[in-house]
């Protein structure tokens, strides 16, 4: 898409700083309005962009589909996975005190790990949904631009 | 009449609710489906707004983040593989009209039993909230009150909000994310989630029968 | 009688948002146009929910040291998530919208079930011939 300079030129200025932040959504959603849901999305969006700006078979480029499809359950996992190092660790499922000395920073570091896993899940669900579609669309001419 | 707080915020309340009713109003006359989805995302900004003076700022987030960035790019890539025009004009359903003023009238019927809008006595404060504010004020300390609820309270809850998204994403894999090869020359091999590595042919369905 | 208007008017604006989109579900056979209707329907689902929540005089559940009160944070975790799953349940219903339109050629119900018709009364000759 050599015609569209502008959107191209933006996009390439405008994707680091929405990667970004996402990850302060993702990170400072203890302290302010955010966490793994949104940042999950907003990271997405910036793949999203991506990909409409410079072409599906680029994007596939940046995350391979192999990778996508590995993300989706892994953060779904972690979440679980936090949830049994609760059992393991003699408290209930979910429970974080038993995570850290400390009841408050175990709880501090259980939040943070499953906003994590809520964040990856939901980034790589929005973008091989995304992707599905777009893996089902025919490629733009040049000259239908 | 004194100008408090309140009273400015009913004002914008009132005038994003008109707002996004137009709006409603409007994506139900449009035929264009383009302009369909171009309603929608304008629905999702108003009502993000509207949020916000309703003090949820996580909820307004999600939904300008969800309902105007990714919602309307799945329904463009949607009208993209299907139709950009509805077939009929839209005409007067009475079997609609009887089920929406029913229900509506039944709704409405009951509002004057929910509790005052803004009331600080409501139930829903009463209950188990205290708990949750005392508690993420001295035994998580996490300043967001909506994250501790959500990550720590409700945990289960959003674990299985997750396990829903995941199952979701995988339908829609299933459904659409093998490339089609018949008109655009697509293999299997660069198939986006390849499900029949052999190339199997039963999955088109409309050379059936 | 006004403050019965003032107390209440947030719900009854909010329901008839809610039946526009029921309207458009119950009324339009485009099948894209059901799923926005069907969004809309959400969407003032959640804004009931958060209007529920909502403390005159409130802030925003976020903890600042000082004390003040707060407008609910529950019904906000529960439509938080909600909203997300809301989008994939969308991207799922519209990936069936593709699917039939690969299938039947059209997005209209009136057609589809046309098509359905003409497709049982073909098998069921097939079947006796």
């Amino acid at each position: 898409m050599r015609h569209h300079l502008i959107l191209r030129v933006v996009s390439k200025m405008l994707i680091p700083f929405i990667l970004l932040f996402g990850l302060y959504v993702q990170f400072h959603g203890d302290f302010g309005p955010g966490g793994g849901f949104q940042a999950g999305v907003i990271f997405a969006a910036a793949f999203i962009l991506y990909a409409l700006v410079f072409g599906d078979d680029q994007a596939r480029k940046v995350i391979p589909d192999k990778a996508l499809i590995l993300l989706v359950p892994m953060g779904l996992l972690i979440y679980a996975l936090t949830g049994f190092a609760g059992i393991l660790l003699g408290g209930k499922f979910l429970d974080y005190d038993v995570l850290s000395s400390d009841p408050t920073q175990g709880q501090h570091l259980g939040i943070l790990v499953i906003e994590l896993g809520v964040g990856i899940t939901v980034a790589a669900v929005m973008i091989s949904i995304f992707r599905a579609y777009a893996g089902r669309t025919k490629a733009i001419d040049k000259e239908d631009w | 009449m004194t100008t408090s707080p309140d009273m400015v915020i009913i004002i914008i309340d009132l005038v994003l609710l008109t707002l996004l009713c137009l709006t409603a109003f409007a994506i139900m006359l449009v035929r264009h489906l383009f302009a369909v989805v171009a309603l929608t995302g304008a629905f999702s900004l108003l009502s993000a707004g509207l949020l916000v003076t309703l003090d949820a700022v996580d909820v307004a987030f999600t939904e300008a983040a969800v309902g105007a960035g990714i919602s309307t790019v799945l329904m463009l890539g949607t009208l993209a593989l299907t139709k950009r025009r509805e077939a009929t004009k839209p005409k007067l359903s009475p079997i609609g009209l009887m089920i929406i003023f029913l229900t509506g009238a039944t709704l409405i019927y009951a509002t004057p039993d929910m509790p005052k809008f803004g009331a600080a006595d409501s139930p829903g404060l009463m209950h188990i909230v205290p708990d949750y504010i005392e508690g993420s004020k001295n035994d998580i300390a996490v300043p967001n009150i909506v994250t501790a609820i959500l990550a720590s309270y409700r945990g289960y809850d959003t674990l299985g909000e997750v396990a829903v998204i995941f199952t979701a994403g995988m339908g829609v894999i299933i459904l659409l994310g093998r490339r089609r090869e018949d008109e655009y020359g697509y293999s299997e091999d660069n198939a986006a989630f390849p499900l029949h590595p052999e190339g199997s042919d039963n999955t088109t369905g409309k050379d059936k029968s | 009688m006004i403050e019965a208007l003032i107390s209440h008017y947030n719900y009854w604006l909010i329901i008839i948002l809610m039946m526009l989109g029921l309207y458009v579900v119950v009324s339009r056979g485009n099948l894209v146009k059901k799923i926005v209707g069907l969004n809309i329907f959400q969407t003032s689902v959640f804004l009931l929910y958060i209007s529920l929540s909502k403390v005159s005089g409130g802030t925003a559940p976020i903890l600042t040291g000082k004390p003040e009160s707060f407008s609910n944070p529950l019904p906000h975790v529960l439509i938080l998530t909600a909203i997300v799953v809301g989008i994939s349940t969308t991207a799922l219903g519209l990936a069936l919208v593709v699917r039939i339109r690969e299938s039947y050629g059209t997005i209209e119900e009136d057609d589809i079930l046309i098509a359905e018709r003409s497709q049982d009364v073909s098998e069921r000759n097939g079947g006796s011939a």
